[in-house]
């Protein structure tokens, strides 16, 4: 008994401290980071003001500070960010379960077979490169592309202004949804093959209709897998900084893009850690709900 | 007129033929068994009385209607299926609520008749616990007040009992006896155990490879099987070959392999020189110890070859001289009962005339 917990804790060490090393510490090292303040140059001013640095200026650069958080809630600005970037992956979410669950149904239901087959076409966008991926959706949604032109041409016909759909909020939708749809299908599949099919026919032989056999039986059934998928998608949508940078317009800058900016662009370490922490809290809140509702519903 | 009625019914999965020609009727307030080994056809025709599945002619008439082409939903027939087919989401309340939601019932309404039916299975207590926190008998019992809360015209059950064991299973059984004098409500069983059919039924239909080969009371089935198929089927029975040598106007006479002539009453359609068998039930058949020397018309001598003792009865497999193999089933608890015989014990065989089935061979 006593070797084979120690067996268990060798096997769990090694990922344990990877996790530890590379998530945890620098997980740390942002909180810190965040109530520092910014290097002249960028990075971080000193904790403690050298004391033989007579070139030395305002002295409460030095030691710990609020100000990153201060800057954040005193403009509504970065609030507005975050709201669209949380409407976008809400969207974005909505979108994908729509689009994702029949898909799902449809190969929960398909012979064994084919399944495997079916799954592998779904994750097959995987196997090239996700930001060739984008660029290709650049070209799909540019103005010279035959899509363009057809969507164009079909506006105009029916009296339309012709629209412009690279670097546009729809863009970025398109690019959203594209990349993450397969994360949504494979959950729901995964909960939808298990339904007993019995469960229909018992449903069916009791009164119930096609209609009243999804809402009442199949969907309340594939909540688990309707949660699990949306938190995969609605979490990386919410720090997604390529897609909105690539297929976005000027006015479509999300969190991720305002983070990357603070430590490429602005290079203010503090603020850019202080907004990554903001949205780890949002995405730990966002995820505490998905795990609550994610729970078999207890009885009224 | 019959509540349910099947005429001609065929249903065929390519080459096979599931159903072959089945016509029956089912009166109302039956309780009425489908029996037969796997694969005889009678779940497929419980399928298609529910309506999950479609006959390829023939008729299936409730009231006197066709209902041969009504979905499932639209049917006042419900179905207990094997594994219960509980719905997991839902409370024990929600279960049984379930065919009255989908019906339009008023919600004041369910509850009241949802706290009733769930009364009715003593189940009160736990209306509000999930499918998988009951045990076998109690979701059972729920499998039941869901399908018989909105009082269907008839219940099907696919071997509801199957998944229960022994002990739960007699329990169920007397329960559902009461149930089905209780509400009232016609019964449809299908099963392969014969114990289950002969305890639970009114009637029985014995159907074997897509045909109906008897329908009839449990014990006209088992005491007056009209084949061979039924006769093995239905509990345990002697099969000896015989074959008719005379057929007089009232009886006919038999002459049984090795075991010399005997005369029976005349059956219809028998005539002189059928092939067949004689049929005794082992509880039928006497046995007494050799040294008794007692007098008694078509007695055999033999040596006892094997005995399963399984508490209140033992079954004694005894080879008479001419070679042919009885099996005898004696009540351990009858006052006449002396002693156990051993194996190689010398023994008489004996069985009352009346006893005596005569099956013909199938052709």
């Amino acid at each position: 008994m006593n070797k084979f917990r120690l067996t268990r804790w060798l096997i769990s060490l090694p990922p344990i401290l990877f996790l530890l090393i590379f998530f945890a510490a620098p997980s740390l090292i942002m909180v810190i980071t965040s109530f520092r303040f910014p290097g002249e140059y960028g990075g971080l001013a000193p904790l403690v003001a050298p004391e033989t640095d007579t070139m030395a200026g305002d002295s409460s650069l030095y030691g710990l500070t609020l100000e990153a958080y201060r800057f954040f809630f005193s403009d509504i600005l970065y609030a507005e960010i975050f709201l669209k970037s949380f409407a976008v992956a809400a969207t974005s979410t909505l979108i994908c379960l729509i689009m994702a669950y029949p898909v799902a149904m449809l190969i929960a239901q398909s012979a064994k077979k084919y399944r495997n087959l079916m799954i592998l076409l779904v994750v097959l966008p995987f196997a090239s490169n996700f930001l060739i991926r984008i660029y290709a959706w650049m070209i799909i949604l540019g103005p010279e592309s035959a899509f363009s032109h057809f969507i164009n041409n079909m506006l105009q016909f029916f009296g339309f202004e012709p629209v412009m759909m690279l670097f546009s909020s729809f863009a970025v939708l398109v690019g959203t949804v594209y990349v993450h749809l397969p994360f949504m299908i494979l959950p729901l599949y995964t909960n939808l093959e298990k339904h007993d099919p019995v469960l229909l026919d018992a449903a069916q032989d009791l009164g119930a209709n096609r209609w009243q056999r999804f809402w009442r039986v199949t969907w309340p059934q594939s909540l688990p897998g309707v949660f699990s998928g949306s938190a995969l998608v609605f979490i990386p949508v919410l720090g997604m900084f390529a897609i909105p940078d690539i297929l976005g317009g000027t006015g479509d800058i999300l969190i991720g893009n305002l983070i990357k900016d603070q430590f490429l662009g602005t290079r203010d370490w503090p603020f850019g850690s202080a907004l990554s922490i903001m949205l780890m809290l949002v995405v730990l809140c966002v995820t505490g709900l998905f795990t609550l509702l994610a729970r078999p519903r207890a009885p009224k | 007129m019959a509540l349910l009625e099947l005429r001609n019914v065929i249903r065929r999965f390519g080459d096979f033929t599931a159903v072959n020609n089945v016509s029956l009727s089912i009166e109302a307030g039956e309780f009425f068994t489908l029996l037969g080994p796997s694969g005889c056809g009678k779940t497929t025709l419980l399928r298609m009385m529910a309506g999950f599945d479609v006959p390829d002619s023939g008729q299936i008439l409730l009231d006197g209607q066709d209902i041969a082409n009504t979905p499932p939903e639209k049917r006042p027939i419900h179905t207990v299926f094997q594994s219960y087919a509980l719905f997991p989401h839902m409370t024990v309340a929600n279960n049984v609520a379930f065919p009255l939601k989908m019906a339009g019932v008023a919600s004041a309404e369910i509850e009241k008749r949802v706290e009733k039916a769930l009364e009715e299975v003593q189940l009160s207590r736990f209306a509000h616990r999930f499918p998988h926190e009951l045990s076998g008998g109690q979701k059972q019992r729920v499998a039941f007040a869901r399908g018989l809360i909105n009082r269907p015209r008839l219940l099907l059950m696919d071997e509801p009992l199957g998944a229960l064991d022994a002990k739960l299973r007699e329990d169920m059984q007397r329960e559902l006896i009461n149930l089905q004098k209780e509400v009232g409500i016609t019964f449809v069983f299908v099963t392969h155990s014969q114990d289950e059919a002969l305890a639970l039924s009114q009637r029985i239909a014995v159907m074997n490879l897509g045909q109906i080969e008897q329908i009839g009371e449990p014990s006209v089935i088992y005491g007056h099987p009209t084949n061979r198929f039924i006769a093995d089927f239905i509990g345990k029975i002697n099969l000896i070959a015989a074959r008719i040598t005379q057929v007089s106007d009232k009886t006919m006479t038999l002459e049984i392999n090795q075991l010399g002539t005997t005369t029976l009453p005349l059956k219809q359609d028998i005539k002189s020189g059928d092939q067949g068998v004689i049929a005794i039930r082992p509880e039928q058949v006497a046995v007494h110890a050799l040294a008794k020397q007692v007098e008694i018309p078509h007695a055999y001598t033999g040596k006892v070859l094997d005995f399963l003792y399984v508490g209140d009865v033992t079954t004694y497999v005894i080879e008479l001289d001419s070679g042919i193999r009885i099996e005898a089933l004696l009540a351990n608890s009858s006052p006449g009962r002396a002693r156990f015989f051993e194996v190689n014990d010398p023994v008489i065989v004996s069985w009352p005339q009346e006893a005596i089935q005569f099956l013909l061979d199938q052709p």
